[in-house]
């Protein structure tokens, strides 16, 4: 009888369950997996070395690059990180605005994370439905920092510039005419709050959608019950945070305990799951797309009610405006030195951590009392997830690697930094 | 290798009247039915999507995702490469089967874009393997996609695409820079000197001072040594 080994499987980097590019050598007894590593590094672009060469406030935009699913949370942790080290805080309308953008980006990555995870499942209309809504979101982006995608809206000391009073609207094209038009501007005929607002009272049915699909289908549950458990001890140990240590059932959210910007003003509950299972990781997920929905909604109620500065007014960290900029040697100077010099900070350290959607985002910066960080130390919450490839895989058929790869919800990005 | 000198290859004159005819039509229907090699690096993995799906709807095109190389017409580079993905992306290129298209997306992999200093990207992609069209902007939007795709069509239709026939007629240009990258040792499981004979590609440029240092160092293929190690023993011979 010819001897049986383990076999060997590499899976990705160029697989479409792979997320990008992980690549996971699989070793396999049968179809059953006895060990998994993950190797990384393919996304590496040394984010953090690029850091220490730039002043503090051009690196924002590679904060965006960093996890492009949810960019500005991204932003939110380093900028928050720079206000720490500087000693300021943003102005209350700005932090409210902050709160209400890292919500919308929390829905755009957990509807990113559905689509591809059902997808990979085996699901196709979730994908086509979660990027529908997508798109709203994204057009949010748009309307208030001029791009899709990487925003670069957050600035040390606020946000780059208040929300605008008139939504972008489609215009009549070769295609596209008369009523049409009218029907594709109907929630687009007020402000930007009006158009998420709009959106906000769709939602909740849109997720019921969602829901309907996903939630008490018999194939879903096949995948997803009971694989992976991470009991919540372990989970702790291993470093998680986010989706992930609440899908364990430990209720543990920056954004209730060691609140930043307005989520101490905002009412929400933080979802926790029971078993730790990828089932009560989607659970977990979907209920957050619900809270977050709550927190946008308070948000809207609060800006329209309190105008203010979004800025502060200093303008040796921040940019002034274009016209004093034009009209005033001063702020002509200031506008100046920001753009080329940028601001030094006092020497120290400081970290600041904000709940991006998939766990703690962190940012530690050392200031050596230059215009440029000495050193800057990138938590990305995916990393300890994906360490944890191996353990959550384990005794697992291969194609519940899939499942589980997906409810980790890894970007790259973030990961190899 | 010696496969490959199975597959028949038509180099006979034709003398149908017809056939320029034919020519167009068969240009004509492979740039309508495109299929994209689903194989995303960096961050245009997620304004792809959008361009598949309901808003902007790629599929009205003709072009779909495809999970697998060997099926597959376009390659689209979306973003920044590192050198490590390089490697794969070049493999991956190399196992396309002819006539196939390298779209790069985002300004990355058009000059390094917000990563040009960086150490650990490749610059310029088309230093490694022809590019048929850069996307540029870092994102482009997904109307911008959909443009460009648009003019890789028109492009083929007219029958201007052809960059890859460069691969074969300037391997050693492409070779070089590789190797300047990955070291002397470097070497892809497709041996794309005998492709080129064997489809009657050879250029100028196929043969020179790059591929000679690649037959000295060659090894044949072997199947790739994947063991995870520690925990195993050593095979019984």
């Amino acid at each position: 009888m010819p001897e049986i080994r383990n076999f060997t499987l590499n899976f990705g980097p160029q697989h479409p369950a792979a997320h990008g590019v992980l690549r996971l050598v699989l070793e396999m007894d049968g179809e059953v997996i006895e060990r998994a590593d993950p190797h990384i590094g393919l996304l590496h672009r040394a984010t953090e070395k690029l850091a220490e060469s730039k002043p503090y406030n051009q690196s924002i935009p590679y904060m965006d690059r960093l996890d492009y699913v949810s960019m500005m949370c991204s932003e939110h942790g380093y900028v928050r990180a720079i206000e720490k080290l500087l000693g300021i805080e943003a102005p209350i309308r700005a932090q409210y605005i902050r709160t209400m953008f890292d919500e919308i980006t929390r829905i755009l990555n957990h509807l990113m994370w559905l689509g591809t995870h059902a997808l990979d499942v085996g699901a196709m209309t979730v994908f086509l439905y979660a990027f529908r809504e997508r798109e709203d979101l994204m057009d949010c982006y748009e309307a208030v920092s001029g791009t899709r995608m990487h925003a670069a809206y957050y600035r040390p000391g606020g946000v780059y510039r208040d929300l605008p009073e008139q939504m972008p609207q489609y215009q009549a094209s070769q295609w596209v005419t008369g009523r049409d038009v009218e029907v594709r501007n109907q929630a687009r005929q007020g402000s930007l709050l009006d158009f998420i607002e709009d959106f906000c009272n769709r939602f909740p049915g849109l997720v019921d959608e969602y829901e309907t699909l996903l939630t008490d289908n018999r194939i879903w549950k096949q995948r997803t019950v009971g694989i992976a458990v991470v009991s919540p001890e372990r989970a702790m140990q291993l470093g998680f945070t986010g989706p992930m240590l609440r899908g364990s059932g430990i209720a543990w959210d920056l954004r209730k305990k060691q609140s930043y910007a307005a989520y101490d003003k905002v009412d929400f509950d933080i979802p926790v799951g029971k078993e730790g299972d990828c089932y009560d990781r989607y659970l977990v997920r979907i209920e957050e797309l619900r809270q977050s929905n709550r927190i946008i909604q308070q948000c809207i109620d609060w800006l329209r009610k309190n105008p203010g500065p979004v800025m502060l007014d200093d303008n040796k960290i921040t940019v002034p405006s274009r016209n004093e900029m034009k009209d005033d040697m001063e702020s002509l100077i200031h506008h100046f030195k920001l753009f080329t010099e940028g601001f030094c900070p006092p020497v120290g350290e400081a970290y600041a951590a904000v709940e991006a959607p998939k766990g703690e985002f962190g940012c530690y910066i050392i200031s050596d009392g230059a215009n440029k960080p000495y050193r800057l130390k990138i938590r990305a919450p995916g990393f300890p997830h994906l360490a944890a490839m191996d353990e959550m895989v384990k005794g697992h058929m291969l194609a519940d690697v899939v499942a589980v790869i997906g409810s980790m919800d890894v970007v790259f990005g973030e990961i190899d930094r | 290798m010696s496969s490959i000198n199975q597959i028949p290859v038509i180099n006979a004159k034709r003398g149908n009247p017809l056939s320029k005819v034919f020519d167009e039509l068969v240009r004509f229907c492979r740039s309508r039915s495109l299929f994209i090699l689903h194989y995303c690096t960096g961050c245009g993995a997620i304004e792809l999507p959008p361009a598949m799906t309901s808003r902007f709807d790629m599929e009205r095109l003709g072009i779909q995702p495809m999970v697998s190389p060997r099926q597959a017409d376009i390659l689209l580079i979306t973003g920044y490469v590192s050198i490590k993905t390089l490697k794969r992306v070049i493999l991956t290129y190399e196992q396309m089967g002819s006539p196939k298209y390298v779209i790069g997306i985002c300004s990355c992999t058009v000059n390094g874009g917000m990563y040009w200093q960086s150490y650990a990207t490749a610059k310029k992609l088309d230093e490694y393997m022809p590019v048929d069209l850069y996307i540029a902007g870092c994102m482009p939007r997904p109307e911008a996609v959909i443009a460009g795709l648009q003019q890789l069509m028109d492009r083929i239709h007219s029958g201007e695409a052809n960059s890859w026939e460069d691969y074969f007629r300037n391997y050693d240009y492409y070779l070089g820079n590789q190797q300047k990258l990955f070291g002397d040792h470097w070497q892809t499981p497709t041996d794309i000197i005998t492709e080129a004979k064997h489809y009657n590609l050879m250029g100028e440029g196929t043969l020179g001072e790059h591929t000679r240092l690649l037959e000295q160092h060659q090894k044949p293929l072997e199947a790739l040594d994947m063991r995870l190690g520690h925990n195993l023993k050593e095979p019984t011979k």
